[in-house]
């Protein structure tokens, strides 16, 4: 077991990244995420990294697509206007089968909204956020151990898939600070015969590309993407369940809910109701399977969020609507307090569901 | 003594060639068809050639070679 | 002997450009020059959107399709990758450098980032079927300026050149043509420096190069290059903006 470090969230991702051999981050400036672009300005230049402060976070995401076409491990980090910005380079990245890792670190919204956290860019960053058919890994982490381990996980799957991994953090995550153990689980970057790092005059060259004309190559191209995409939801998709082998009630929540419900389900054990939780640490793919298996004996959901309600439609479409969802959340950069997550299963315990 | 050879089925017909000829030796040939279904650029006189290549530099298409 | 045969750096793939357009020139000019400096291993291209999208095919180096606008930060990207062993040039025209990727320019420009850009300025959006560019001419008649450029409605011509000038960061900055004979060979002496100074770590090197757009303008290919004397070199006259490594040898 290695020391422990007291670190803010958002260094945890920037060290991790750097363990994990990236030497390459393009970003722009945007609260609450700007200790990333802080710390890798300090530590790049030390070990022979770029570190690029880019006009904007549309050319933030271009430089990383620079890099990932010549094979290299590379990141950004924004928060949700940013990312918003970003979306036309991350459905090139998806068009062009690139790995990058692309950090959200979520404040409110929509448009400019605040700078408090939020989890409101789940849509966003499940469904793809750019144009086109296309997903990305998106992992969220509820502790600070969990955004180095993530990224360096994150690093992992892009490569191992040619996917942008995004790590979908929040305002909380990035600032809270928490003893971390950088003894990383980090493997290599595999070989990338497909990037473009010049000919040698050895190999006929290579095109990174996301154009296709013709309509059946097109389609044969996005079948096969979605072939590869089927593959990471069978071997990739990761939840932790706590408190579900008995559970009549189930709690959905990812990032900062999770941590908040787990104080709540805690108390609620101490009145004797029956409540856990599955989090989902990937949100594409998201844990289908524990949530219809959790149907057998859980009598309501309740997806706990910081937004309008994101999450909970795919927590109804694992569950095939075989017992009710309540939503518990707050938004705009409030989050749920325990007490109100507590009212939330109490209510769920007394009615079913049914307010 | 120098030598033209066309890649005639990669010629547009532009005639760009035809133009850059000091000698006025090019003509874009009104009775051939290429595949493209493009009249292609040929030579008339190729004894009078001296090679300058002005016609292949202003070749958009690269079609055309030049030996001397 | 050979004197004149298509450069190695072009593959056999006939282009696609309409008859008379010069971009097929100034393709062949690139190709030569990645040639005469054997840098064709080592040299990583940028297409932009537009007209020369599918620039991809006819480099035998390894190329990269850009985002419209984004050549310049993917070239960023690519360069900082591994500076020492990547050369990168991107290949741009007037609607993808001007307008919408106006910013990557300038910035990529103020960084004088070690790459070199090909911008080629013909005036007008080719591939989607010629509209107004920011480098259309004033009266000049588009699909989207059908009463000719009104300077009053829509502005005034962007001079690149010019205007780049200003900055502190770019190295080179220089504009031809490739109208005839003798300003090819001029078009292609900027475009071996443009390559030679990035070889050379100098650092941002940029040729703008007037190109003829027949099908878009209207006119004959003869006509086209006719039209670039007579209208667009006085709105946008030849010769080198900036030399900061001639300037300082002076």
């Amino acid at each position: 077991m290695a020391d422990k470090v007291l670190m803010k969230g958002n260094e945890a991702i920037a060290e991790a990244a750097i363990l994990a051999g990236c030497r390459h981050y393009f970003g722009y400036p945007i609260t609450p995420q700007t200790e990333v672009a802080a710390y890798m300005a300090k530590r790049m230049p030390k070990i022979g990294g770029t570190f690029l402060q880019a006009e904007s976070e549309i050319a933030a995401i271009n430089m990383v697509y620079g890099v990932a076409s010549a094979g290299y491990r590379v990141m950004t980090s924004s928060s949700s206007p940013g990312i918003s910005l970003k979306g036309e380079g991350l459905s090139y990245l998806a068009g062009a089968d690139l790995p990058a890792l692309v950090v959200n670190v979520q404040r409110g919204g929509p448009g400019l909204g605040g700078i408090q956290p939020s989890q409101s860019d789940y849509f966003q960053a499940t469904r793809g956020g750019g144009h086109g058919d296309y997903h990305m890994i998106v992992l969220a982490p509820a502790s600070v151990q969990e955004m180095a381990e993530l990224t360096v996980k994150g690093f992992e799957l892009a490569d191992k898939y040619r996917m942008t991994s995004m790590i979908l953090a929040d305002g909380t995550m990035g600032q809270m600070m928490e003893p971390v153990a950088l003894d990383l689980d980090i493997k290599p970057a595999p070989e990338k015969p497909w990037a473009t790092r010049g000919t040698g005059m050895k190999r006929p060259h290579n095109i990174i590309n996301s154009l296709s004309l013709v309509p059946e190559e097109l389609e044969q191209l996005n079948l096969e993407r979605y072939e590869r995409y089927h593959i990471v939801e069978e071997n990739e998709t990761r939840f932790e369940e706590y408190m579900m082998d008995d559970a009549e009630i189930c709690i959905a929540a990812f990032g900062i809910a999770a941590r908040v419900s787990k104080n709540a389900i805690n108390a609620a054990r101490k009145e004797g109701i029956k409540v856990g939780m599955i989090r989902p640490i990937t949100l594409w793919p998201f844990p289908k399977a524990p949530f219809l298996k959790a149907t057998e004996h859980v009598k309501t959901f309740i997806s706990v969020e910081l937004s309008m309600g994101q999450m909970i439609e795919d927590v109804r479409l694992a569950t095939e609507c075989r017992a009710p969802v309540l939503l518990c959340n707050r938004v705009g950069g409030m989050i749920p307090s325990p007490d109100q997550v507590l009212d939330s299963i109490r209510k769920a315990s007394k009615n079913g569901g049914n307010d | 003594m120098a030598k033209l050879t066309f890649k005639t089925d990669n010629c547009k017909g532009c005639g760009l060639c035809v133009d850059a000829c000091p000698k006025h030796l090019l003509r874009i040939a009104p009775d051939k068809i290429n595949k493209k279904g493009h009249h292609p650029a040929e030579i008339t006189d190729p004894d009078a050639c001296v090679g300058c290549a002005f016609c292949a530099t202003m070749c958009p298409d690269c079609i055309i070679k030049v030996e001397r | 002997m050979v004197v004149f045969d298509k450069p190695h750096a072009l593959t056999d793939v006939p282009m696609h450009y309409c008859p008379g357009c010069t971009h097929g020139i100034v393709h062949r000019l690139v190709a030569e020059v990645i040639d005469e400096l054997s840098i064709e291993g080592k040299t990583i291209g940028i297409a932009p959107v537009g007209c020369s999208v599918m620039a991809y095919n006819y480099f035998n180096c390894d190329m990269i399709e850009a985002a419209h606008g984004r050549a310049p930060a993917v070239a960023t990207g690519v360069k900082r990758a591994d500076p020492e062993n990547h050369i990168v040039f991107t290949y741009q025209g007037d609607g993808d450098l001007a307008s919408i990727g106006m910013a990557e320019t300038v910035h990529a420009a103020a960084r004088n980032e070690n790459i070199t850009i090909i911008f080629i300025n013909n005036a007008i959006y080719g591939m989607t079927g010629g509209q107004m560019a920011p480098t259309s001419l004033p009266g000049q008649v588009t699909q989207t300026s059908p009463y000719g450029r009104d300077p009053k409605l829509c502005g005034y011509p962007i001079r690149v050149c010019e205007m780049l000038s200003e900055l502190e960061g770019p190295e080179y900055l220089e504009r031809v043509t490739v109208n005839n004979v003798k300003n090819v060979k001029n078009a292609k002496k900027a475009i071996k420096k443009a390559f030679q100074n990035q070889i050379d770590g100098k650092g941002f090197s940029l040729v703008e190069v007037i190109s003829a757009c027949p099908t878009n303008w209207g006119m004959t290919p003869q006509a086209a290059l006719k039209w670039i004397d007579d209208k667009m070199i006085p709105y946008y006259p030849l010769g080198v903006y900036k030399d900061r490594s001639a300037k300082e040898a002076e």
